[in-house]
């Protein structure tokens, strides 16, 4: 304690140097104000604003009233919302394990010193660069029973075969899953690509010195350090999960029926056309409280863990 | 009998050639030391004795057996590297033994060889630690002993200590020089940039430079017979001082001269005969000049003095050019004062200045 | 020399494992480029011979016409005027989106990693995780709020609302970029006297062209290919050209031209398949750059 005050000069300059630098750095502040209001504003806001819908009965203008949780036994009640919520987890969970399976595999396969690599790359990604409307209408063509695959296929002298999924009240929403693996797929492949790449040559030395097989190589030293990888890919892939609609609406409009009908899609529906704001912002409310809860252990695991046990 | 043999072997990236047709034999239980420069094909060839590398034309023969079709596991090698490479998420144990359980080694015999390994390399508290949880050197460590438990006839170390800090390379560089001693006949070949790794481990040193093998000797032969420029001026430090000049016959034996300095070259064994008149370098370590009142050198002037505790390194320039004087640590020199060298004609070295070959 | 003895290259040959390789990427590459195939020679067929079924072929009298068709006269809705319509208001949407968000993330990045400043750490937590939060959560709000101040439905609106939601990517993009820069440049550019608009234009900003170019290819493709905010906040005179895409495909009354579809789907995605393909590489940077959050 001693030596610090013995080190500082005097009260009134260093009073003069805080001065100064709260002055340098006014720009500072003044350049991250719009984004501070647009946090204020927008993020945290308008968050909560919704949340508050969700608890009044509003229909098509906002009321500030009292619901109480009626919204939210309403939403549950609601086929429409349950079935909404059945897609999106069969959705999710057969999206992002496809897209990390095949990802994983067209990075392995690719990295094999193959010929034409550059094209391989760039045909796994390039629907990656499309959008979901694109995606969607273009599957919704190749699967129309009418004139698409099954067509073709019977065409070809398989009289009896089938493949009505798209207008298939119980199989649709694979042909969504579908739309999204090849939309998807691409991008995880980049990532593991890049993180193969970024693997110690010299352990693949070491492994080839050591006589073990290749395959054994991949799942007992390549997978356990594309870790990062995964995570990355896996968070990446279930925010797309959840902001889920441009193709659904663009290839089956939730149907036929309500078969394909998602969560993001409800919450629009009653937005903007049912003019059922208060069930709408409870539906995404629930949207809100899912994503956290699957946020809260990747944010703990990736910044508040390692600070505590690494020095 | 050589264990290794690299027979005239070419390697290639892609239709550059990297080596055109280089050969070496290396003797059982012998230490060989690649040094050169980084690029200087060290490494490649290490590459291409391990079968990591394919080679474009010769042969390559560990224990008497030709291996240049065989898979790296099946030519009796074992290496370390510079990043340690060991397994990620396997335990110590578990790395030593991963290589032992692919060739399905009965378990035992397993146990057996990682125990001995790590108490040979003092490791064994480690052995159920995970490889992120121990030190540099502890690594290295373990990459030695993964490639002990191999049992191979050869070693290949490809740049083992270059990760690591200056202490604990010292520690390990001896500790590398014991094992050597305590395998008896292991053969090792090891590469690195590191002058002071290969003058203290090897048993004979190639030195490299751009894909080709400059000179091949023992440590004392490098450093005091080295075969050219390149060798005398990478091997040393501080550097070998080189002199431009040229070679009179004076009637009493040829001498060199530079400028109005002269030295007799009658102590001098040539390799191969000069001729009079001949343009050349001289090359003279900085301890075998001798700073006396009786030199054959006067009107030297100190620029500047480093002392370095047992040594002092003093640079001394005449106008002409500037030498370095290595001396004991107890001289004291100031910049500025005059200075006599002496020169021992039976210490230094001749190079033709054209070519840069030892003469 | 015995001829039976190795020497050289080790003998190659195409094993059963090569073999499958190959086979697994061909099949995969064929899957991948499917659907860009049937679009196209969809696109190119006329009416008749796409009744026929037959998806796949080539068409055998090749047209044009549904081209011009999508381009010009198709329907979206009531209005029959092409998706050209759509293109324009894309393009009218893009250049100031692009350019005020991309603005907006490097003065955040530069402001974030290089000068302290009370709060700015938490500002940009609750950003980043804004990313995450599904927009559905902040639309009505936000409609309300541009109903309010008279510019809901308007492009100044869809602009605003691209610049509000690129922030957490642009942001992050530029401070993880800015954070990689050696921090003695900056102390230097201080200790000479620049300030910080100074050091920003004149140091910073000419460092920054491969993190402006990763910037640029992320925000035109993804601007380009949003429809959710183009369907919330453009209002009726200003739709993008995914809206009118899927308005033109899924409102037509009577028999679908699958053709004229297909031809509006490809120009739809053209911009960003060319934006893909010019860039290359950098497209992949920008992936990797904007996907490793944090």
């Amino acid at each position: 304690m001693d030596t610090i005050s013995i080190r500082a000069p005097s009260v009134p300059s260093s009073g003069a140097k805080v001065r100064r630098s709260v002055r340098t750095r006014l720009p500072a502040a003044f350049a991250l104000l719009p984004t501070a209001l647009v946090v204020l504003v927008v993020y945290i806001g308008c968050m909560l604003w919704t949340v508050r819908l969700s608890f009044t009965s509003s229909t098509l203008l906002p009321k500030l009233d009292w619901f109480g949780f009626t919204q939210y036994t309403r939403l549950f009640a609601n086929d429409r919302f349950v079935t909404s919520a059945e897609n999106i987890v069969i959705f999710g969970a057969l999206f992002i394990s496809g897209c990390l399976i095949i990802g994983f595999l067209l990075a392995v396969f690719i990295e094999q010193n193959v010929r034409g690599e550059g094209l391989f790359r760039t045909v796994f990604l390039y629907p990656y660069a499309m959008s979901f409307v694109v995606t969607g209408v273009a599957w919704q063509w190749f699967l129309n029973p009418g004139l698409g695959l099954q067509k073709l296929v019977r065409d070809m002298g398989f009289e009896s075969f089938t493949f009505d999924w798209l207008v298939n009240q119980r199989m649709a929403i694979y042909t969504i899953v579908i739309a999204g693996l090849w939309h998807g797929s691409g991008l995880t492949m980049a990532i593991m690509l890049a993180g193969l790449r970024g693997i110690d040559k010299d352990l693949w030395k070491a492994a080839k010195i050591d006589g073990i097989p290749t395959w054994r190589v991949y799942t007992s030293v390549v997978l356990p350090l594309l870790r990062p990888m995964v995570v990355t890919a896996t968070v990446l892939l279930a925010t797309g999960v959840v902001k889920l609609y441009d193709l659904v609406v663009a290839m089956t409009l939730g149907g036929p029926g309500i078969a394909t009908e998602v969560p993001a899609k409800f919450v629009m529906d009653h937005l903007f056309e049912r003019n059922n704001i208060g069930l709408g912002t409870a539906a995404a409310t629930i949207m809100l409280i899912t994503v956290v809860s699957v946020l809260a252990p990747w944010v703990y695991t990736r910044y508040v863990r390692p600070q505590g046990r690494h020095a | 009998m050589s264990t290794v043999s690299v027979r005239d072997v070419t390697v290639a990236f892609e239709a550059v050639q990297v080596f055109d047709g280089l050969s070496l034999d290396i003797d059982e239980g012998e230490f060989i030391v690649l040094l050169g420069p980084s690029g200087c094909g060290k490494s490649t060839l290490l590459n291409a004795i391990a079968g990591l590398l394919d080679v474009a034309d010769g042969q390559i023969w560990i224990n008497g057996k030709n291996v240049t079709w065989e898979e790296p596991k099946d030519r009796g090698i074992a290496m370390v590297f510079q990043s340690y490479a060991l397994y990620p998420r396997m335990s110590v144990r578990e790395n030593m033994s991963f290589g032992l359980k692919m060739a399905k080694t009965p378990k035992p015999e397993i146990e057996k060889r990682v125990n001995r390994a790590a108490e040979l390399l003092q490791i064994t508290p480690l052995l159920d630690r995970r490889p992120d949880q121990l030190s540099g050197g502890q690594r290295q460590r373990v990459a030695i002993g993964r490639a002990l438990v191999r049992d191979a006839a050869v070693f290949l170390f490809d740049e083992p200590l270059s990760n690591l800090d200056a202490k604990l390379r010292n520690e390990l560089r001896v500790e590398i020089k014991r094992l050597h001693a305590r395998l008896g006949k292991t053969t090792m070949v090891y590469v690195t940039h590191d002058q002071i790794e290969a003058m203290t481990l090897a048993d004979r040193i190639v030195v490299m430079k751009e894909q080709k093998i400059q000179q091949i000797g023992s440590p004392d032969e490098i450093y005091h017979r080295p075969a050219n420029l390149f060798v005398a001026g990478f091997v040393g430090s501080p550097q070998m001082n080189f002199i431009m000049g040229r070679i009179e016959n004076t009637g009493e034996g040829l001498s060199f001269l530079a400028g109005d300095r002269r030295l007799s070259l009658s102590g001098y064994q040539f390799a191969t005969a000069p001729s009079a008149g001949q343009e050349v370098v001289l090359g003279v370590r900085p301890e075998h000049l001798e700073i006396t009142g009786t030199g054959i050198w006067p009107g030297f002037t100190v620029d500047i003095v480093e002392p370095m505790g047992a040594d002092t390194v003093i640079w001394c320039s005449d106008g002409l050019g500037s030498l370095q004087v290595r001396t004991t640590g107890s001289r004291k020199a100031s910049p500025g004062e005059s200075l006599t060298l002496q020169v021992d004609s039976t210490q230094v070295s001749l190079f033709a200045a054209d070519t840069g070959e030892r003469l | 020399m015995n001829a039976a003895e190795p020497q050289g290259r080790r003998p190659r040959h195409l094993t059963a494992g090569r073999i499958g390789i190959y086979a697994f990427l061909i099949t995969a590459a064929l899957f991948f480029m499917l659907p860009l195939w049937i679009m196209v020679v969809t696109s190119l067929k006329p009416m008749e011979e796409i009744r026929l079924g037959n998806i796949l072929a080539l068409p055998a009298a090749m047209t044009f016409e549904a081209w011009t068709k999508a381009w010009s006269s198709a329907c979206t809705g009531l209005e029959c005027n092409g998706i050209s319509v759509g293109f324009w208001n894309s393009v009218r949407i893009l250049i100031p989106s692009v350019i005020l968000s991309i603005i907006a993330g490097a003065i955040n990045g530069y402001a974030l990693s290089f000068w302290r400043v009370r709060g700015a750490n938490v500002m940009f937590g609750i950003l980043l995780l804004g990313a995450f939060i599904p927009y559905q959560v902040f639309l009505y709000p936000l409609v309300r709020i541009f109903s309010l101040t008279g510019i809901y439905n308007s492009l100044t609106c869809i602009v605003l609302v691209h610049v509000i939601f690129g922030l957490p990517t642009m942001t992050l993009l530029f401070r993880n970029y800015y954070a990689g820069l050696p921090i003695e440049l900056f102390k230097a550019a201080r200790i000479d006297g620049g300030g910080f608009w100074t050091i920003f234009l004149r140091v910073i900003l000419p460092m920054s062209t491969p993190i402006l170019v990763v910037a640029t290819i992320l925000q035109v493709t993804g601007i380009w290919n949003d429809f959710i905010f183009g369907l919330t906040f453009a209002g009726r005179e200003n739709l993008p050209m995914t809206v009118q895409l899927n308005n033109i495909v899924n409102s037509t009354q009577g028999e679908r031209a699958y053709n004229v579809d297909m031809a509006a789907t490809m120009l739809a995605a053209l911009v960003p398949l060319v934006v893909y393909f010019v860039s290359g590489r950098w497209f992949v940077r920008g992936i990797a750059a904007g996907a490793v959050k944090g």
